[in-house]
């Protein structure tokens, strides 16, 4: 059984052109189905406004999905009722992108990490001033900066507190949603060498939603490709990357720089009338998807 | 120290272009090399510069006045940039890139200045020039543009106004023809239907097309330089190759000079002629693009393209650790030496010089015969692959060099 089960997922938000304008419905995810089995890093890749954020939303209800299934280690999320719903979600967590904005500047950093454990009213104080410490060892953090705000700290050592607030709970599996896209280059590289340890000593289960291709091709297990708010194609990373099928895979890949001065260089360009936006996705091989 | 030390080599640079021909023949045979070395005499003749210099920036220092001191946030940067040549300018956030080409365009707002160095650009020195004929270098002579497209647009006037605006400040045109010239110009950065979007606000364009505006409006004035800021940064993967296509092409058909300042090295592989790699302030590396990527010398470089994504799946990055310095608080030795794999005693001790790297493909053990002289301050660009890097030093005894040479997983 997987541990996640999305099916026929949807997401409408109603816009209205003008105040007194018709309104409009916009699928910002629409009829999205995927499976994360456990263990994996599975990759949601796709442009901004494709639907991969809200996807992630909504498999937590941060956001509340207008229909389908988000099943979770077998239990249906979007039936629980409030209580339940707080007890699911301290076994699924999600780390955001920007670590300037998602950390409270008035609040210690060590407060900021013991915060879901007092919320779910987890341990005595004691208990959980000695988790906190245990956390920051295990992402990296010196223990005696419990004390310091997060403007002291630079941009990976705060998606380090990010990431040590998401593992409080002991959760079995966590959203990644663009980790470190704000980072800089050199720091990048030291938070995914976490991450991958992370989930090898946790045994932690990532949803790593991401527009950088290079980065999911190197960490992710299998992919699925937005575009327009549908899954366009889906399958093991390595097949995927090596012979995209969808018209919009052939164009996201082509148009990745490559660093290399002597690499060939074949931009495909999209052309959005060359494929049918209403084709169901389909299996083209074994694992393999595509709305061809 | 360095600053001492920069000044000095500075005014040897100065020395006129036989330094420059004699970094040209050095690199072609070692033996030449030897001899040119005699060339870099005052005495040396004075020989036509080949490839004029559009834009040089020589020994620019620029720094911040903060309430705990003065913090350079450029140090002794020096580089030029060719008619119909992209440079790139790489570094991460706080290299002091951005400082750079706020500094050419004379920009840097308070509690930042200029301390020192110039600018050279048609035969003057912006960095002397009134600021009334700055006005006019801006936009007409030199163009900027910036990552955020969104920001640097006024959103009450239509994107046809604001180029208008361009043009008739700097007296190209006015009333009706201003109007046919900023249309003709969007349907030179292709955006579609010019004549419709021409009456467009920016929160009508997507990203894309934002940015396209932007470039647009930078070349009204049909400028020489361009300079461009992190102009896909904020675009999607497609888009982004939309505009670097659009820039490689307006590059080409205009003859511009492109200084391109980014920190995706994909970006860089894709577009330029030569590199030059920013780390604290001072640029730390500088070659031609294919030679960069082959044969990084900085330990900085080199883990750069080492922390590129790539090998086996799920195999650990090579990642550089620590952070960058923050500005002011640099260490006394070289900026990189509390993150540098290959750290050895000199790097703690003083900032290292410039030394050309002459015989491409050879080891950095053999570097005795191979490198030259240090310290050859501004005209170093010529100079093909050039590195501050104590590892590469003729000033070093090679027994004090540390053993293992970092593995490049590339």
């Amino acid at each position: 059984m997987p541990l996640l089960e999305v099916r026929h997922l949807v997401k409408e938000f109603s816009r209205r052109r003008g105040i007194f304008g018709a309104t409009s419905v916009v699928k910002a995810v629409d009829d999205v189905s995927f499976t994360v089995e456990r263990g994996e890093t599975f990759g949601l890749v796709g442009e901004s406004g494709s639907g991969k954020t809200t996807t992630g939303r909504c498999i937590l209800r941060l956001i509340e999905p207008s229909s389908g299934d988000v099943v979770f280690d077998g239990k249906d999320v979007l039936t629980l009722s409030r209580g339940e719903l707080r007890r699911a979600r301290r076994d699924m967590q999600i780390v955001f992108q920007d670590p300037y904005s998602s950390l409270n500047p008035r609040m210690r950093v060590g407060d900021i990490v013991e915060e879901p454990l007092v919320i779910h009213r987890l341990g005595s104080k004691a208990e959980r001033r000695a988790r906190v410490r245990e956390l920051f060892d295990l992402v990296g953090l010196n223990p005696d900066h419990l004390e310091r705000h997060p403007h002291e700290f630079s941009g990976g050592q705060r998606q380090r507190i990010g990431l040590a607030r998401a593992l409080a709970l002991n959760p079995s599996f966590i959203i990644a949603d663009e980790p470190v896209s704000a980072l800089d280059v050199s720091v990048q590289a030291q938070v995914v060498n976490l991450l991958m340890d992370l989930q090898q000593r946790l045994t932690l289960t990532y949803l790593f939603i991401a527009h950088d291709l290079r980065l999911v091709e190197h960490i992710c297990s299998r992919v699925a490709v937005m575009y327009l708010g549908k899954i366009v194609e889906m399958g093991e990373t390595a097949r995927l990357f090596a012979t995209p099928q969808h018209p919009y895979t052939r164009a996201l890949l082509s148009a990745i720089p490559v660093p290399d001065p002597d690499a060939p260089r074949q931009r495909i360009v999209l052309d959005p009338n060359s494929f049918n936006r209403a084709a169901p996705l389909r299996e083209i091989a074994a694992g393999h998807y595509a709305a061809t | 120290m360095s600053d001492i030390a920069g000044r000095g080599a500075r005014d040897a640079g100065r020395e006129g272009p036989g330094a420059r021909d004699a970094g040209r023949e050095g690199r072609g045979a070692r033996d030449a090399g030897r001899e040119a070395r005699v060339g870099v005499a005052p005495s040396a003749p004075r020989t036509p510069d080949p490839a004029p210099r559009l834009l040089s920036v020589e020994g620019l220092n620029t720094v911040f006045d903060l309430r705990g001191g003065t913090a350079p946030a450029v140090i002794d940067v020096s580089f030029h940039v060719n008619a119909g040549e992209t440079l790139c300018l790489v570094g991460e956030s706080g290299s002091g890139k951005s400082v750079t080409a706020l500094s050419i365009l004379r920009l840097v707002q308070r509690p930042g200045r200029i301390a020192s160095g110039s600018v050279l650009f048609n035969g003057r020195d912006l960095l002397t020039v009134s600021e009334r004929e700055m006005q006019h270098v801006r936009g007409a002579e030199i163009a900027l543009i910036f990552q955020e497209p969104m920001t640097a647009l006024n959103p009450v006037f239509t994107i046809g106004d604001q180029i208008e605006e361009t043009l008739i400040v700097h007296g190209e045109a006015r009333g009706r023809a201003a109007r046919e010239r900023a249309i003709e110009l969007l349907g030179a950065v292709s955006i579609p239907e010019p004549d419709r979007r021409v009456r467009d606000y920016p929160h009508q364009l997507s990203g894309g097309l934002r940015q396209r505006a932007l470039i647009a409006m930078a070349l009204a004035c049909k400028p020489s330089v361009l300079i461009a800021d992190e102009p896909t940064t904020a675009l999607d993967v497609t888009i982004q190759a939309q505009i670097l296509d659009l820039l490689r092409d307006l590059k080409k058909r205009f003859g511009l000079a492109l200084l391109l300042i980014t920190h995706d090295l994909g970006v860089v592989a894709e577009m330029a002629d030569r590199v030059a790699v920013m780390y604290a302030g001072r640029i730390v590396e500088e070659a031609p693009v294919r030679e960069l990527f082959q044969n990084p010398r900085h330990p900085y470089t080199q883990g750069l393209l080492a922390s590129i994504p790539g090998g086996a799946r799920g195999s650990r990055l090579a990642a550089i650790q620590g952070t960058v310095p923050p500005l002011g608080h640099l260490p006394p030795g070289c900026p990189f030496a509390p993150r540098c794999p290959r750290r050895f005693e000199p790097c703690d001790t003083a900032v290292p010089g410039v030394t050309v790297i002459e015989d491409r493909g050879a080891r950095p053990e053999a570097r005795k015969t191979e490198s030259r002289t240090s310290d050859l301050g501004p005209r170093t660009s010529d100079l093909g692959h050039t590195t501050r890097c104590y590892l590469y030093s003729p000033a070093v005894e090679p027994e004090v060099l540390p053993e293992a040479p970092m593995k490049k997983s590339r």
